[in-house]
């Protein structure tokens, strides 16, 4: 058993578990990964319609992401804005994700790096900052 | 592209630019000047075998840590936005720099010309991965002054690879750097549309 509080700083305190790296697990109840697709850090999300009302069974940290997300955001902002790791807004995203609540856009993939029309709107949304 | 695009979601397209660098060269700082927010800071927490977040299994015993990613974001259009990974400095972290270089357009190298020699591994990094890349010589105030030939020659970079003298404190030179590496990025991997 862990005893929180056992705070040592030898080398006996293997039991010790920083409250900062359990909140994540309990947030996604120890899911590492999300039920389906696979968010990149700069995956965007968008909400899908309204809100769900508090009857739909859905944690605060989901909520939390729709909220943020009625503007495209990334997995990484996201993650940023919430503050907790990417791993645990991947879990959460694809919980909406399944029940239709985010849509998601993949980045530009490795492949598409030879498009030549991405680099000249790159180049013009740069140029007119 | 053939399809009509007001039929499509409003979700554009995510791009990233990594910036790299020794400690203390000037990426967040860098990031903080040409995004349209101040830097944000995304973290991964590891477990000191470096498996990630992905493995708890056998969490207990182990140290963990975190990794912090400072980044930013540019809005280009409905279509595309950019957003710029600071890199995390440390070398056992280049697992993480893994996920981070794969797709990206390429990356912005910050030197610091008073240590120079910082940012050799990521030279080598973005050499070996085959990642396009354009270096930023930040010529801080009370730096000793370089010319471009010295930095190419202490760095043994290849005359194809673009050296750009920057202010990263500032929006208008810091875009310069970027433009810099989309244009080098370009000339190496777009391939021109049939007409």
């Amino acid at each position: 058993m862990n005893t929180p509080g056992g705070v040592t700083d030898g080398p006996t305190d293997e039991h010790w578990i920083d409250p900062e790296i359990i909140r994540p697990y309990v947030v996604t109840r120890g899911r590492t990964q999300p039920a389906h697709g696979r968010f990149d850090l700069i995956s965007m999300a968008l909400a899908v319609g309204p809100l769900p009302g508090p009857d739909a069974g859905l944690d605060p940290e989901h909520l939390s992401i729709l909220r943020l997300c009625r503007e495209p955001k990334s997995v990484a902002e996201i993650a940023a804005h919430l503050d907790l790791p990417a791993g645990t807004i991947r879990v959460l995203l694809g919980d909406l994700f399944d029940r239709k609540l985010v849509s998601a856009q993949e980045p530009q993939s490795e492949v598409d790096m030879r498009d030549v029309n991405m680099y000249r709107a790159v180049l013009d949304g740069l140029r007119s900052l | 592209m053939a399809f009509d695009r007001s039929e499509r979601p409003r979700l554009p397209t995510a791009i990233k630019i990594l910036i790299a660098g020794g400690f203390g060269a000037g990426k967040t700082t860098l990031v903080g000047a040409v995004s349209e927010t101040r830097p944000l800071r995304t973290e991964e927490v590891l477990t000191d075998r470096g498996i990630g977040v992905d493995d708890v299994s056998s969490v207990e015993g182990k140290r963990t840590t975190t990794v912090a990613m400072d980044f930013g974001r540019i809005t280009l259009s409905t279509d595309y936005v950019l957003y710029l990974f600071g890199t995390p400095g440390q070398e056992r972290f280049w697992f993480v720099w893994d996920e981070l270089a794969e797709g990206s357009l390429g990356a912005v190298i910050l030197a610091d010309t008073r240590r120079l020699a910082d940012c050799f591994p990521s030279v080598d990094y973005f050499e070996r991965r085959g990642t396009p890349f354009v270096v930023a010589v930040n010529c801080f105030e009370g730096s000793p002054t370089f010319e471009v030939a010295e930095v190419r020659l202490a760095l043994q970079l290849n005359p194809s690879i673009p050296i750009i003298l920057c202010d990263a404190r500032k929006r208008d030179s810091s875009r310069e750097v970027l433009i810099a590496l989309v244009k080098h990025s370009a000339k190496l991997r777009a391939e021109p549309v049939a007409p």
